[in-house]
C-alpha cells in the first residue's frame, strides 16, 4: 500500500449507471453511449431530475441501466411519449433513446413533429444501419448494397431507395435548435459525442427546444463481425455517407460554451 | 412432395411461395421476423417472383397490400402483437374494400407490460373486423391453411381478407416434418390468382372507398355479414378437395372422442394436441371425455358447434385470451351459440396459457377434474376459473384468489 502511494481514481461508474451488467452484445457501442449519457448527467448534476423514454430496440432495457425514472414507449412513439412528460413537467430534463428503426422507420413521423414543434426535450439517436433486437434487417439507415437478413444480396437502391440522413432531414425545420451527428469509432470521436451530449442537454435546460445527438454506432452481432471489424466498418462504410457534423445549431445555442 | 423438417415460420413462408404471392408488404416483429427473412431471400434468388415492400411499419405495410390487392395482386402479409395492433385501422379498410388478403399471424401477447410470448389476445382482438381467422395447431397445419385460405377468400362467394394464426415459439420456431408440395400440385388446389372483384382498372374507372351515409351503411356491414357466412359453403368444398388432391382433411371444427362424451373441453391452437393426450388418458380410466378444437374461428362455426355440444352434459372452454371485464372470447362466443337450444351443457371457462406460460398435461388434467366434478354437483360453482394461477403472485400482490366472472 505504502509503496503505492495515494491513490488517484481517474476512472470509475458514473454513478448514473446501475450495478447491472448490460445485455448488450460485446463490442456493442450502445454501451459507450449509455455511459456518456451518464457521464453527462452526473457532471450536469441532472440526474434527481432526469426522465428517460426507451424506445423499442436493443435499447428497449436501458430503463434497468439508468439509474432515475424512465417509461418505455411504444415502437417509434419515444418523442411523442416524451412530448406529455415534458410538458406536464417542464422543469424535469426529458430525454429518448433510439435506434434508427424506432426513429427513422416506424417513428419517423414522431421525430419530425416534435423537432417541428421545438418540443423542448433532447433525442439520443444511435444509427447502427439495421434493425439490431429483430435480428438485423434492412433500416431505412442501411447502406446502398449492405446486406441484412431482409436484404440478402445487398440494399438494392432501385426497390429500396437511399439510406436517409436524419441529422441532414431534421436540421431543415425551424422548430430544432441542436441537431448534430458524432461516432463512436474511436476515442478522439468519443470524446466530441460526448461533448455533443453535453450540449444537447444544456439546450434543454436553457429551454432553447429541440435538440438531437445522432451517434454512429456498430452492431457486431447482426452485421457478422468481430468488434474491431465493426469499428473499421463503421469507419471506411458509415462515416463517408454519413458524415459527422454539426447541422443545426440555432443562434441562441452557439452561445453555450462547453 | 416433399418431407422437409422446417419450422412454423418456414412453414408460412413455403406457403406463401407457394402460393405465388404477387407482393410481399411487411415489417419485422418477433416472433414472426424469419417469415419475412425467409420470403426475402426467395424473392432476391428468384425462387418467388414478388414485388417485396419493406414497409416503415405495419400499417404502412396493411396499407401497401390493400394497395396491391386493389389493383388485382395477390398480397401476403405476416405480424404479430403490437404489429397487429398498429394494423388494427387498415384492417377495416381490407375487409371493407372485399380484398382477399392473406396474413399469417404469430400470436404474441401484447403490452403493457412487454411480452414476447404467445397467446391470443392479438388477433382476437381483431375479430370484428371482417378478417377470417383460422387457428392451427402443428406446422404442416400452418403451411395448408395459407393454400385454403386464399383459395376460399378469393371465391367471389367470399372476398374477404384472412389471418392465419400460430402461437408464436411454440409454433413458430418448432421444427416438424412437414409435407411441402409442388408448385404443380398446389396449382391444381390454388389456380393463379384472377381477381374476382373490382379493380383499379383505367379500361374500367372506378372509384373505391367513397362515403356512405346512413341510409347504406348498415347494408354494407350485412353484406360482409354474409360473405363471411358463405365461407362456410367455400371451405367444405376447399377441404374436400384439399383432401382429394394432398390427402390432408380439414374441418372448421374438429373433434375427438366427443360421440359419447359427457365432458368436453373446447379450446384452439396447439393446446390441442395436448389436450388430446389427455383425453386419451382419461378415457382409459374410463372417463367419457372428448375434445373439439375450434380451427376457423371466423366466421364462428355456430352451427356445427351447437350440433357437437348440445348432447354434451359439461362444457369446459380453453381460452388462452381473456376479454378484460368478462370472461375468455371462445367461451363468449361458444356460450351464445348454445344458448337457444332447448338442451344444452352446464358451461366453464377456463384462463390458461396467457403471455406464453406454457399449458402443459397437468393444467388439462386440473381442467378435466374440475368439469368432472361440475357434471357430479349438477351446476357450475365458479364460471370463469384460472387452473395454472401463480398463486404466490397473487399473494405479493393481495389480489383475491376466489372471485368470478
Ligand atoms: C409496432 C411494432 N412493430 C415491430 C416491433 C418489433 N421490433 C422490435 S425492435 C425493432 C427494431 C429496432 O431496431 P432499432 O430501432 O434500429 O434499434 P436497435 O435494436 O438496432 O438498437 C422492431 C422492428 C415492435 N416492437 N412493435
Ligand atoms: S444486436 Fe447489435 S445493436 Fe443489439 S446489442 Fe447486439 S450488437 Fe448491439
Amino acid at each position: 500500500m505504502d509503496m503505492l502511494g495515494e491513490e488517484t481514481i481517474v476512472y470509475e461508474r458514473p454513478a448514473t449507471l446501475t450495478d447491472l451488467s448490460s445485455h448488450y452484445c460485446p463490442g456493442c457501442t450502445h454501451g459507450i453511449a449509455h455511459r456518456l449519457a451518464a457521464e453527462v448527467l452526473d457532471e450536469m448534476n441532472f440526474r434527481e431530475r432526469t426522465i428517460g423514454v426507451a424506445s423499442v430496440g436493443c435499447s428497449v432495457f436501458a430503463y434497468n441501466y439508468f439509474n432515475f425514472d424512465f417509461v418505455q414507449a411504444p415502437h417509434g412513439r419515444a418523442p411523442a411519449m416524451a412530448t406529455g412528460v415534458k410538458r406536464v413537467l417542464p422543469d424535469r430534463i426529458v430525454f429518448t433513446y433510439q435506434g434508427d428503426g424506432d426513429l427513422a422507420s416506424i417513428g419517423m413521423g414522431e421525430i419530425v413533429a416534435a423537432a417541428a414543434r421545438g418540443e423542448n426535450i433532447t433525442v439520443i439517436f444511435i444509427n447502427n444501419a439495421n434493425y439490431g433486437m429483430t435480428g438485423g434487417q434492412m433500416a431505412p439507415t442501411t447502406l446502398p448494397g449492405q446486406v441484412t437478413t431482409s436484404s440478402p444480396t445487398g440494399r438494392d437502391i432501385e426497390v429500396a431507395g437511399f439510406p436517409i440522413r436524419v441529422s441532414e432531414m431534421l436540421s431543415s425545420l425551424d422548430g430544432a435548435a441542436y441537431v448534430v451527428r458524432r461516432s463512436l469509432h474511436d476515442p478522439k470521436n468519443i470524446r466530441l459525442a460526448k461533448k455533443a451530449i453535453r450540449a444537447a442537454f444544456e439546450v434543454q435546460a436553457r429551454g432553447l427546444g429541440f435538440s438531437m445527438v445522432e451517434l454512429l454506432s456498430t452492431c457486431p452481432t447482426n452485421w457478422g463481425m468481430t468488434p474491431v471489424d465493426a469499428i473499421h466498418w463503421l469507419e471506411t462504410k458509415m462515416l463517408p455517407y454519413y458524415p459527422v457534423g454539426d447541422y443545426k445549431v440555432g443562434p441562441a445555442v452557439a452561445e453555450i460554451k462547453i | 412432395m416433399a418431407i422437409e423438417f422446417i419450422s412454423g415460420c418456414k412453414a408460412a413462408a413455403e406457403a406463401a411461395r407457394l402460393a405465388n404471392v404477387d407482393v410481399v408488404a411487411a415489417y419485422p416483429i418477433t416472433p414472426q421476423t424469419s417469415i419475412v427473412e425467409y420470403l426475402a431471400k426467395d424473392v432476391s434468388n428468384g425462387r418467388l417472383k414478388a414485388e417485396m415492400v419493406l414497409a416503415e411499419s405495419e400499417h404502412s405495410a396493411m396499407s401497401a397490400c390493400v394497395g396491391a390487392s386493389m389493383v388485382g395482386a395477390r398480397a401476403f402479409t405476416a405480424t404479430a402483437s403490437q404489429g397487429l395492433a398498429l394494423m388494427h385501422e387498415v384492417l377495416f379498410y381490407a375487409a371493407g374494400l372485399r380484398l382477399p388478403i392473406v396474413s399469417v399471424i404469430v400470436n404474441r401477447s401484447l403490452a403493457s407490460p412487454v411480452s414476447i410470448f404467445a397467446d391470443f389476445k392479438d388477433s382476437l382482438a381483431q375479430r370484428d373486423t371482417g378478417w377470417l381467422q383460422f387457428y392451427v395447431e402443428s406446422c404442416q397445419e400452418i403451411l395448408d391453411s395459407v393454400l385454403i385460405a386464399y383459395r376460399v377468400i378469393e371465391d367471389s362467394r367470399v372476398l374477404l381478407p384472412a389471418f392465419v394464426c400460430m402461437e408464436g415459439f411454440v409454433l413458430s420456431h418448432l421444427s416438424e416434418p412437414v409435407d411441402v408440395p409442388d408448385v404443380q400440385t398446389v396449382s391444381k388446389f390454388l389456380p393463379a390468382c384472377d381477381p374476382k372483384y373490382p379493380t383499379l382498372d383505367l379500361k374500367d374507372p372506378k372509384i373505391f372507398n367513397v362515403m356512405a351515409f346512413p341510409d347504406t351503411y348498415e347494408e354494407f356491414e350485412r353484406d360482409k355479414q354474409i360473405s363471411m357466412l358463405n365461407a362456410f359453403e367455400a371451405l367444405q368444398e376447399a377441404y374436400q378437395d384439399f383432401e382429394k388432391i394432398f390427402g390432408r382433411k380439414y374441418q372448421d371444427v374438429e373433434t375427438y372422442r366427443v360421440e359419447d362424451a359427457d365432458i368436453v373441453l373446447a379450446t384452439m391452437g396447439a393446446a390441442a394436441g395436448t389436450a388430446m393426450m389427455v383425453v386419451d388418458q382419461l378415457r382409459s380410466l374410463g372417463e367419457r371425455v372428448g375434445l373439439v378444437k375450434v380451427r376457423t374461428f371466423r366466421p364462428f362455426p355456430r352451427r356445427q358447434l351447437r350440433e357437437i355440444l348440445s348432447h354434451a352434459r359439461v362444457v369446459g372452454v380453453l381460452d388462452r385470451d381473456l376479454s378484460i371485464g368478462s370472461t375468455g372470447i371462445l367461451f363468449q362466443e361458444l356460450q351464445s351459440s348454445l344458448y337457444n337450444q332447448p338442451q344444452r351443457p352446464l358451461m366453464q371457462n377456463f384462463i390458461a396459457g396467457l403471455g406464453g406460460r406454457d399449458i402443459h398435461q397437468g393444467t388439462i388434467g386440473a381442467i378435466f377434474q374440475s368439469l368432472k366434478d361440475t357434471l357430479q354437483k349438477g351446476f357450475v360453482e365458479k364460471n370463469l376459473n384460472w387452473p395454472d394461477e401463480n398463486r404466490e403472485v397473487l399473494s405479493i400482490w393481495g389480489l383475491p384468489v376466489d372471485h368470478d366472472d
